[in-house]
């Protein structure tokens, strides 16, 4: 086989995994609006804040320590102890469940029935918030997340392909990290399934996203179930976080991935969970062939920056729900 | 007291029509144009300028612009960033190719020039509709910025990327470049915003304003009434452009002085100015003006409590104002989604009865 196609065979794989990441984000952006019809924004720096926290309490730093120092005049940094990866997981999950109580209890409560637009700039609001007090309680330096992830080129597939091409093509590249952040967004999408299929809190889930009245009048509370949907979100957010996270160190430049994770949704339907996962592919391969093929060799590269937004505007004026998004049906 | 109707008869259609119908609203107009062309220009200075004022009347035509489009016509956009950078990029390439003409043409130019790319980024909303829309705006906005950075031409193939404005003069007196001083400045973009506000004003008056407002309210309801939803929404896309462009040519050339798109056009930007005009109240004009002082003004009097009070570090109030920014976001929505604009209209319900409310 020429060497070229093995080229592009390989960026096809590496834009799929590329894809499982966005995926990871958009998913978050689902639940949410599948659930309570807001267009959460927040999801990226749900996802930073997450990691920031996560990376926090595994390194036993004291919280608000700047601040600490600033106002008592003291210098603490470190409570002094290290804390294991999944202890501190499940410490962060704690954090965002609570988060999520608080989002609920002091902000959308009180926005009911107000307009989508005035929700989504609530969102907004609440990005800059959690952006804000995550670096007011960490610190914003750039952090290294080491939950002990196989990192690096997967030598097996590498040594496995090697044969298809000629004596200069020496097998795909692919980092060990995609390969484990694809397993996980696997698992965690067929466990969000499994939820939403077979428990009751799940099927009431699925019963307030299909309509709030009807679900209310069978005496689903609906507080209780945006509380559920926030900590899910959350827990999504803590995925995402921890796989970008351990991809490219914490930092700042996490929460843009959200934006990254709009096209996959316009491209997938807001309200379609398999449209996130198949959005997802779609633009993570779409942008990594464009750019191989078209973007680094004539435009001057870096075209990822908006290639995923003009493919998918493309896409919606020719189907404006998205791919598996509700049927638009408009009354007067 | 004073803020009544009763007895304020008008006996022609014309005095019926006008802006603004109590004569209360009409002196306190005239005041402020008269304290703001009149007065600031003689007491103004250097940080007064920069850190505000100017700041504040570019932003609020940016503000006016997106209203139109947003609070008007019903279409979030996400992409202001990207069509301020086309007004400030034309108005760059207009001001190097043509020295001779002046300057205040450019920034027109640069506004229709922006209102042109504008139209033709809102083209697929005939077709896509709500947050689909706002997502797809965000195609512009990261579209217009690499192309920015990414094609010399732009940028008259300069070495550090940036443009820089050179000096123009407008009656002998320098309006862009380094020996531009703060009344001059000011001057300018006070010109520009008093004539934006009037012409968006008496648009969204007109026939125009109440098509828009016919689509934002309901789009097909509006087409079986015989809005042409093509012409209204394309309409409103190239007017808010042709506001937004200019703020952008103003905010690089008389503001600024040299720019780096990604940095200064970039997301942020949309935000801030979709902030402002949620802030002040959507739909209109007086909104676009408070939400552009509010958010202007927000930054430097933390800064001011923060730094200069308390003494913080930088950093640690940067983070703060982050928080606070959000915080009163939220807060803001809560106690009042319609903005400042809804507050100003209930004061004014105040004060008509006032001092003996019923």
């Amino acid at each position: 086989m020429p060497a070229d196609f093995l080229y592009g065979v390989e960026v096809v794989l590496n834009g799929l995994m590329a894809g499982v990441m966005y995926a990871l984000v958009a998913l978050g952006f689902v639940l949410i609006f599948k659930a309570s019809g807001i267009f959460n924004f927040a999801q990226g720096v749900m996802a930073l804040f997450a990691a920031l926290t996560l990376v926090g309490i595994m390194q036993g730093q004291v919280p608000f320590a700047h601040l600490i120092n600033e106002i008592f005049g003291t210098e603490v940094h470190h409570f002094g102890w290290e804390v294991p990866a999944l202890l501190a997981i499940l410490l962060t999950l704690v954090v965002m469940i609570a988060l999520a109580w608080s989002i609920q209890k002091f902000l959308f409560k009180h926005l009911v029935g107000q307009e989508p637009i005035i929700l989504f700039m609530a969102t907004i609001g609440l990005a800059y918030f959690l952006e804000g007090l995550g670096d007011l309680m960490w610190g914003s330096n750039i952090k290294t997340l080491d939950l002990g992830l196989p990192q690096g080129g997967s030598r097996w597939i590498e040594d496995a392909t090697a044969g298809l091409g000629g004596d200069d093509f020496y097998g795909f590249f692919i980092d060990k990290l995609d390969l484990v952040a694809t397993l996980v967004a696997i698992v965690l999408v067929l466990s969000l399934i499994a939820f939403s299929q077979y428990t009751k809190h799940g099927r009431a889930m699925r019963a307030v996203a299909d309509d709030h009245q009807a679900a209310l009048s069978v005496g689903i509370s609906l507080n209780f179930i945006w509380v559920l949907v926030w900590s899910l979100a959350g827990l999504v957010a803590l995925v995402a976080g921890v796989m970008w996270g351990a991809k490219s160190g914490v930092q700042f430049s996490l929460s843009l991935i959200a934006l990254k994770a709009l096209p996959v949704l316009m491209l997938g339907g807001f309200t379609s969970i398999p449209g996130a996962i198949v959005g997802g592919l779609i633009i993570g391969v779409g942008e990594k062939l464009f750019e191989y093929t078209i973007g680094a060799p004539f435009l001057g590269g870096a075209t990822e920056n908006w290639f995923a937004y003009m493919l998918a505007l493309m896409f919606l004026v020719f189907r404006p729900q998205g791919l598996f998004g509700e049927k638009i049906i408009e009354r007067v | 007291m004073f803020y009544r109707e009763a007895g304020d008869f008008k006996t022609s259609y014309e005095a019926d029509n006008q802006t603004f119908p109590i004569a209360f609203d009409r002196y306190r107009y005239w005041f402020v144009l008269a304290v703001a062309f009149l007065v600031i220009p003689f007491v103004i200075n250097d940080y007064w300028a920069n850190a505000l004022l100017v700041p504040f009347l570019i932003y609020a035509i940016a503000a006016i612009g997106l209203n139109i489009l947003t609070g008007y016509c019903g279409q979030v956009s996400l992409g202001t960033g990207g069509f301020m950078a086309v007004g400030a990029y034309a108005c760059y390439k207009l001001m190097t190719a043509f020295p001779d003409i002046n300057i205040l043409f450019h920034i027109l130019l640069a506004g229709g020039i922006t209102a042109i790319v504008g139209a033709a980024f809102g083209l697929p909303s005939l077709r896509i509709k709500g947050f689909y829309l706002a997502v797809a705006t965000l195609a512009a906005q990261f579209f217009l910025v690499w192309m920015f950075n990414k094609v010399p031409w732009f940028y008259n193939n300069s070495a550090s990327g940036q443009i820089s404005a050179p000096e123009r003069t407008v009656f002998n007196v320098p309006v862009t470049g380094p020996n531009t001083e703060a009344w001059a400045m000011y001057l300018v973009c006070l010109v520009f915003v008093t004539l934006s506000a009037i012409i968006a004003r008496n648009m969204t008056r007109g026939s125009m304003g109440r098509k828009w407002m016919a689509i934002r309210d309901m789009d097909i309801a509006a087409e079986i009434i015989g809005v042409n939803p093509l012409r209204a929404k394309l309409s409103a896309f190239a007017i808010s452009s042709f506001f937004v462009g200019i703020s952008g040519a103003l905010f690089f050339a008389v503001y600024l002085g040299a720019v780096e798109v990604g940095e200064v056009f970039g997301i942020t930007k949309s935000f801030l100015v979709l902030f402002m005009i949620i802030i002040g109240g959507l739909g209109t004009i007086f909104g676009a003006f408070a939400g552009a002082a509010f958010l202007v003004c927000l930054p430097v009097v933390l800064k001011l409590i923060g730094v200069d009070l308390f003494g913080w570090p930088p950093d640690l109030v940067a983070h703060f104002q982050l928080v606070i920014v959000g915080l009163l976001i939220m807060f803001f929505l809560i106690k009042e989604p319609h903005g400042f604009a809804q507050l100003w209209r209930v004061a004014k319900e105040k004060l008509r009865l006032w001092p003996f409310p019923y």
